[in-house]
């Protein structure tokens, strides 16, 4: 048997669970009972040192192939249940003896069966249950437009879903609205974008889907009263076209209307989307501008590095300290001679990068900046002295060098935050 | 109904062709199965009939139509998918109905085309039931139901029956070709399983890397196999494949192992190759033991057994040639099993052997 673990916070390695088993034939105590949605294959949820974990039946190519794009998708900042570990070769090298539990029913056949785990979005909700408590007709809109949304967000970043539905989301309330994880990428695909037949598709199987969980839940009287499963079903297509033509449409304007760039960005980031660059041209011989805007998920470096990190920083910070783990982990790569997982390298970064840096630096040498500004400027006061040296200086050197130039300095006043002579004295 | 035509189709990524002019022709009402391997191009090949993928160049026909820029919904397809989540609340009926619900379509008009497909799947004495009170085979055929009820004009499956267990997998095979055959939907199937393609198509077409290699019956490609790529992806075990030289007079196909003389139906081919490297392949089940076989022409062969997995009503063995790195797989006679490690003489049908074109690898 073999256990790949994604992130090293997450110690499902629990050998008394008799992993080389099918689902179906663990003792039902094993279990714990959660809030789900419908799913097609056997899924079932245990509980690990204070974690709930959701285990998931699926052939060996398949569950591998859901397990690489969940983390590809997490790396990538989308709302995604987090992928934990994926157990294969389930028939190979565990007695039955070592397992403390007893077992059930007869051996199958495990030769090309896997076990995806993931973690159990905790504070997330299915929709039936969000539903079941009592939900209003806006409330209902809300959670919709959550889906719609993820779904935006996902083709945004080239992935097509597949099978997008109420079932294979997971609902967490933001703020007064509602946020939507995927749960499900078991027939996602990541292309470099996605083609409008792709996009079309993946909308006309999401209204399909979405008729059927509502209908269902009108089945079981448990729609919100006077709602149509089929006029909500054919809002959703109505609801995702109007956000991907705000998203993505080209506008062109008068030289003088220069205010309409910043008009949209602004719509844009009402959205909840972040412009990542906008492309202005010239068109009809010069006489007026296009603009094409590209967008991005919103906070997308911040929720990143918080999700790898745990630290909570501006989206800039979180851009600059993201490409210095990003640099870490390819040394890690190169010096260890193997490929390093993200989590892990953002694990030792902080360990050995980030914390060393800032713990050799007394609380009143910073002053009022935050331990992510200070490393900021560690990093650019590195970047300036690798410059002047013609090689890399390395963050310990740079740090002393930072500390006894710019902070003692600026300490005694000779000059303010954020300056640093060097950096004055060199053109970046 | 319809057919389905490539017409020199390319599809490419950037500056990589996965697709490098595809010309292949579906029948009207035929069950063809798309295999290869991994990244050979199949699931594209799907998708583009599906509308999912653009196409770079040449065109796509489905019927008379020219679709390469008709959108996905109006090109009367219907994807079919490896299984679908049963809605719990709803009965049989409901479950096949709802599509149908949401494209507004009348009453009546419902009632008549759910009774068409339980009818075809023989689910009409469940329509009222729930989920839960069904089997694991009358979910499936539910589940087909939802597919079919729309009544499209060719089906396309992708790889469907993958997540499933083998018992359930070898039964649904039997499901869908004969609920393909009943409802006489074009329909394209998309594998990576050569024996599932070679029991459900009526006929298969091979991809390796972008390229079609062979397109025919199950048995065409089995018996006749136009390269060596086909030859050895189509039938298990592999076919053997040799490198062997022509002799100079080209009489004779020579190996350090094994001698033929060059059967009467190659001698013309063979011929034009005088000296030359020829690949020379032979089928598991065209080796026997001494004294096990009654065929005319044979050559004989020096090897010993490596691996010996007996099947019940077969035995394969892997032996090692005496004189080459080389190990041929043969399919042998149960009651005469060798144990590992056993000098064996194998005998080769000669009459049953594969010549292909040392430098082109297709057939002569």
């Amino acid at each position: 048997m073999k256990i790949q673990i994604h992130s090293p916070s997450h110690y499902i390695t629990d050998l008394r669970y008799p992993w080389s088993k099918h689902l179906t034939q663990w003792p039902p105590e094993l279990f714990v009972e959660v809030a789900r949605g419908i799913h097609r294959n056997v899924v079932r949820f245990i509980s690990n040192k204070g974690r709930v974990y959701a285990l998931k039946e699926l052939m060996t190519p398949i569950a591998r192939n859901e397990y690489n794009l969940l983390r590809e998708m997490e790396e990538m900042g989308l709302p995604v249940v987090e992928p934990v570990g994926l157990v294969t070769n389930r028939d190979e090298g565990v007695s039955q003896a070592r397992s403390s539990f007893s077992l059930v029913g007869d051996s199958m056949d495990m030769s090309n069966r896997a076990l995806l785990v993931t973690h159990y979005l905790e504070g997330a909700l299915p929709y039936r249950i969000i539903i079941q408590q009592g939900i209003t007709m806006e409330q209902l809109g809300q959670m919709l437009d959550a889906l719609v949304e993820l779904l935006a967000r996902l083709h945004l970043s080239g992935i097509y879903w597949g099978d997008c539905s109420l079932s294979n989301t997971l609902f967490r309330r933001d703020a007064g609205l509602m946020a939507a994880y995927l749960v499900d990428a078991e027939t996602s695909e990541i292309y470099p974008t996605l083609s409008d037949g792709q996009r079309a598709y993946d909308l006309e199987l999401a209204e399909l889907n979405l008729a059927g969980d509502l209908m269902d839940l009108e089945a079981a009287e448990q729609l919100p009263a006077g709602s149509d499963p089929v006029e909500l079903a054919n809002s959703v297509v109505d609801r995702y076209n109007k956000l991907w033509r705000e998203l993505t449409h080209d506008e062109i304007f008068e030289p003088e209307d220069q205010f309409k760039i910043e008009q949209r960005v602004r719509r844009l980031n009402d959205l909840g989307f972040d412009v990542e660059e906008m492309e202005i041209t010239t068109v009809d011989d010069g006489q007026r501008v296009r603009m094409v805007p590209r967008v991005v998920e919103h906070w997308h470096h911040r929720r990143r590095l918080n999700s790898l990190t745990g630290l909570q920083v501006q989206e800039n910070q979180a851009r600059r300290l993201l490409n210095d783990l990003s640099r870490y982990k390819a040394f890690l790569a190169e010096h260890e001679g193997r490929d390093i997982p993200e989590p892990v390298a953002a694990y030792r970064w902080l360990s050995e990068v980030f914390n060393p840096s800032l713990q050799s630096i007394s609380s009143d040498l910073k002053g009022s900046l935050d331990d992510a500004e200070v490393f900021h400027e560690i990093l650019e006061h590195r970047w300036y002295l690798s410059q002047a040296a013609g090689r890399d200086v390395g963050q310990a050197a740079a740090t002393e060098d930072y500390i006894n130039t710019v902070m003692k300095r600026r300490k005694a006043g000779v000059f303010k935050a954020g300056d640093d002579p060097f950096v004055k004295t060199t053109k970046r | 109904m319809a057919s389905i035509k490539f017409d020199n189709v390319v599809k490419s990524y950037g500056d990589v062709d996965i697709i490098k002019g595809l010309d292949l022709e579906i029948r009207d009402k035929e069950f063809m199965v798309l295999v290869g391997p991994s990244g050979c191009g199949k699931s594209t090949t799907l998708r583009m009939i599906a509308g999912l993928e653009e196409i770079t160049d040449g065109k796509l026909y489905i019927g008379d139509r020219v679709v390469n820029n008709v959108h996905p919904k109006d090109r009367d397809v219907a994807m079919v998918f490896q299984s679908y989540a049963l809605y719990p609340h709803m009965s049989v009926y409901e479950n096949i109905a709802f599509g149908l619900r949401l494209r507004k379509l009348p009453k009546d008009e419902i009632d008549r085309l759910v009774s068409e497909a339980a009818d075809t799947l023989g689910l009409t004495p469940l329509l009222d039931r729930k989920p839960k009170a069904l089997s694991g085979g009358q979910r499936q055929r539910v589940a087909l139901g939802r597919a079919i009820v729309r009544k499209p004009s060719v089906f396309l499956f992708d790889e469907p029956l993958s997540n499933l267990d083998a018992e359930l997998r070898v039964h649904m095979r039997a499901e869908i070709a004969n609920l393909q055959k009943r409802l006489a939907i074009t329909s394209v199937y998309v594998t990576h399983d050569q024996v599932e393609a070679m029991t459900m198509g009526d006929r298969i077409a091979v991809l390796h890397d972008g390229n079609l290699r062979q397109v025919g019956t199950p048995l065409d490609l089995y018996d006749n196999p136009q390269n060596v790529f086909v030859a050895q992806f189509i039938g298990t075990p592999n076919m053997n494949i040799l490198k062997m030289t022509v002799s100079d007079d080209g009489t004779e196909l020579t190996h350090p192992d094994i001698t033929y003389k060059t059967p009467e139906a190659w001698k013309a081919a063979v011929s034009e190759r005088k000296g030359k490297m020829v690949y020379v392949g032979f089928r598991p089940e065209h080796i026997r033991g001494e004294g096990e076989h009654d065929w005319k022409n044979v050559a004989e062969i020096k090897s010993t057994a490596q691996i010996v997995e007996t099947l019940g009503h077969e035995v394969v063995v892997h032996a090692k040639l005496a004189n080459d790195d080389k190990t041929i797989v043969a399919k042998m006679d149960v009651h005469k099993t060798p144990k590992v490690g056993d000098d064996l003489v194998l005998y080769v049908n000669a009459d049953k052997l594969h010549i292909f074109d040392g430098e082109t690898t297709n057939r002569l």
